[in-house]
């Protein structure tokens, strides 16, 4: 069924979200608010809102390096998050994780994570975990395309597939892994191409188009909860900002921000919600107020909040350890 | 001399070693750029495509692939990106480079340099903040360097590319940008030759790497004092220069091990083991130890600051020493 109304306006409120919890850590980041690597989805918001609309509450995703809009779309708590990436006190993982290495247990969000395609390899053991429970839930995987030449790629997809285990791989092909090229990177071009190898879907789509993200993974997550394994989803877009927060991108020119710009995921579904009647500059303007102030509300609550008493750094480690180290 | 910083002088090492033996290359991701620590900066215009590669993000093919080129002839050099990321290449380090010539009897070379970058700070978090040379020395079958200052950086880097083993090279990411002086002509550091970086009578520090400075720093507070300090900076910990750091200790008869790495089974574990053997009818105290508490390495500064190993717990363990 294709998404109603509400759906698509949430769709387009999520998009907003992601874009200006980014834009807004990227202005904290530079104001020396928040400390860390920094690596942020802006332009790329339709994949991670695409495929979260396609999940239940229940679901689980695993992130990566650049997870924050991961875990934003996936229902994770602003407030949690931002004070995480302050480094305070109650921030979703108490200042231990902050913006690479960050979890929300609570909203199904299993890690962003430092190392590359590590979620690859957790995610048959999550499928296995459902399918042992008979929960019905499933598990996506985001990764990148230069995450796609790790082996834990290779491996996690061979186990789900050969498992039939209920698990979505999800590839963010923004074109860059880092500073080195796709194309000089990935022999054969395609990582969906790579599915047919291990005899599961894999489809190739436009990454700014969050209804088409929405759609493949609506088709992928009922294979999954239906028993029939898992898929592959290659995902284009554009990372319209650098690597990381402070990266001199010396190895792309502006033309392609430009065109990321063009096809900014978020104006598109406004056209196209504009069209159907669903939306007026009136409504937009609501609804980009709403999420300023739950932004700025979360903002607010990361600078009251308490930093972590330093001997907090041995807490946590274990869950019982009465000895002496 | 002319002034250097630790990531030039790693440049400059590179770049003699490139020129003067062809089978050197370089291989690892983004270093064509020279990224991510600038070591690699520019060799690309030197030295040409065919020897700087930008691999894909592939660790296990970056260290396999190294050792086939170095068995047969290359003398590849990997950049490690950050080393903790040595962990997807695990199974290439610790069971086939490091093993390959002793299993085969001693047949085949694998002259090999795998630069680590590595260590804590700036809020790495969890994944890109370990300081893991302990690991390695507990591999047999890896030489294992760990410079604190810029000259031991070059000399040292330009002894592991001429090895006919396999060497790890610890470069700790908060030393990069610190500068000093490099001599002009092209100087070698032996593995195995500890440097005394500052001389005393009353106390014993055995540093590495980010600690060497922050042992330099106590040891100017403790000298206000009148407590002189002997600095000692191991430079490399496979092989180990014993007969340096025991000559220091029956001088002093007191010891600090300090080292970044968390506490339990480490190189200082190691070096306090070494000492005792040697010295143990020399030493006055307990051999005194600082290192990080046995948890990862996290986020938040203010955490990020309790784990981290600092001038200050250098001078509490010279006290400990001289009680
Ligand atoms: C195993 C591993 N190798 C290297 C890195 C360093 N690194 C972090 S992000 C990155 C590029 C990732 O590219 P891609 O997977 O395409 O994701 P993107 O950054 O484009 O979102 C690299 C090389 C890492 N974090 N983990």
């Amino acid at each position: 069924m294709p998404p109603g109304p509400d759906q698509l306006l949430q769709m387009y409120a999520g998009m907003l979200r992601v874009r200006l919890v980014e834009e807004r850590v990227r202005e904290l980041f530079a104001n020396g608010r928040i400390p860390g690597f920094l690596h942020t989805s802006v332009g790329q918001e339709a994949v991670a809102v695409g495929v979260c609309a396609a999940l239940r509450p229940d679901d689980y995703v695993l992130s990566t390096h650049r997870g924050h809009g991961h875990l934003v779309a996936k229902g994770g708590a602003l407030r949690g998050l931002m004070a995480e990436l302050y480094g305070k006190a109650n921030g979703v993982c108490h200042g231990k994780g902050g913006t690479m290495h960050l979890a929300d247990a609570s909203v199904g969000y299993l890690g962003a994570n430092g190392v590359l395609a590590a979620g690859c390899v957790l995610a048959p053991g999550v499928g296995l975990s459902i399918k042992h429970r008979k929960s019905g839930q499933v598990v996506v995987t985001f990764f990148g395309d230069g995450a796609a030449n790790r082996g834990p790629f290779h491996e996690g997809v061979n186990l789900a597939a050969l498992w039939t285990l209920p698990v979505v791989f999800v590839c963010e092909n923004n074109r860059w892994a880092s500073s080195t090229a796709h194309a000089l990177s990935t022999a054969g071009g395609s990582i969906a191409a790579r599915a047919a190898g291990y005899g599961i879907p894999g489809e190739s789509l436009d990454g700014n188009d969050v209804l088409a993200v929405w759609e493949a993974t609506a088709r992928a997550v009922e294979r999954a909860r239906r028993g029939d394994g898992p898929s592959l989803i290659e995902a284009h877009t554009i990372r319209w900002v650098g690597h990381f927060e402070g990266d001199g991108q010396a190895y792309r020119g502006k033309a392609e921000v430009e065109e990321g710009r063009r096809t900014d995921p978020i104006a598109r579904l406004a056209r196209g919600l504009e069209e159907r009647g669903l939306l007026d500059a009136a409504h937009a303007a609501l609804i980009r107020e709403g999420v300023v102030a739950e932004i700025e509300d979360a903002v607010a609550h990361a600078e009251a909040s308490p930093l972590p008493a330093p001997h907090d750094a041995l807490t946590d480690l274990f869950a019982y350890y009465p000895w002496r180290d | 001399m002319p002034l250097l910083d630790f990531g030039d002088a790693l440049n400059l090492a590179l770049r003699e070693e490139m020129r003067r033996d062809p089978r050197v290359y370089c291989i690892g991701e983004d270093i064509v750029l020279g990224l991510p620590f600038g070591v690699t900066k520019g060799l690309i215009d030197e030295f040409g495509a065919d020897r700087v590669l930008n691999a894909p993000i592939s660790e296990a093919a970056i260290v396999g692939s190294a050792m086939g080129a170095a068995v047969t002839g290359l003398v590849p050099v990997v950049d490690m990106h950050f080393a903790d990321f040595v962990t997807c290449a695990m199974d290439e380090v610790a069971n086939q480079i490091a093993k390959s010539r002793y299993m085969f009897g001693g047949q085949i070379d694998c002259p090999l340099t795998l630069r680590m970058p590595y260590g804590i700070g700036k809020s790495g978090g969890g994944h890109h903040s370990n300081s893991v040379e302990a690991w390695f020395i507990n591999i047999p079958g890896l030489k294992v360097c760990i410079p604190s200052t810029p000259a031991d950086a070059r000399g040292l880097l330009k002894t592991a590319i001429r090895d006919p083993d396999p060497v790890l090279v610890f470069e700790h990411r908060g030393l990069y940008r610190v500068t000093g002086e490099v001599p002009e002509a092209e100087t070698l550091v032996p593995l195995g030759s500890a440097d005394v970086k500052r001389a005393g009578g009353d106390v014993t520090v055995i540093a590495t790497a980010r600690m060497v400075h922050e042992s330099l720093e106590a040891a100017r507070r403790l000298a206000e004092e009148g407590i002189e300090v002997e600095v000692v900076d191991p430079r490399s910990l496979v092989p180990l220069d014993r007969d340096t750091l025991a000559a220091s200790v029956r001088k002093t008869s007191r010891v600090v091990i300090a080292e970044e790495g968390p506490m339990r089974g480490s190189t200082g574990a190691w070096l306090a083991w070494v000492v005792m053997e040697a010295c143990f009818d020399d030493l006055d105290a307990p051999i005194a130890r600082v290192a990080g508490p046995n948890v990862p390495i996290p986020f938040s500064p203010p955490l990020e600051g309790f784990v981290t190993p600092t001038a200050n717990d250098v001078v509490a363990a010279v006290r400990q020493a001289l009680k």
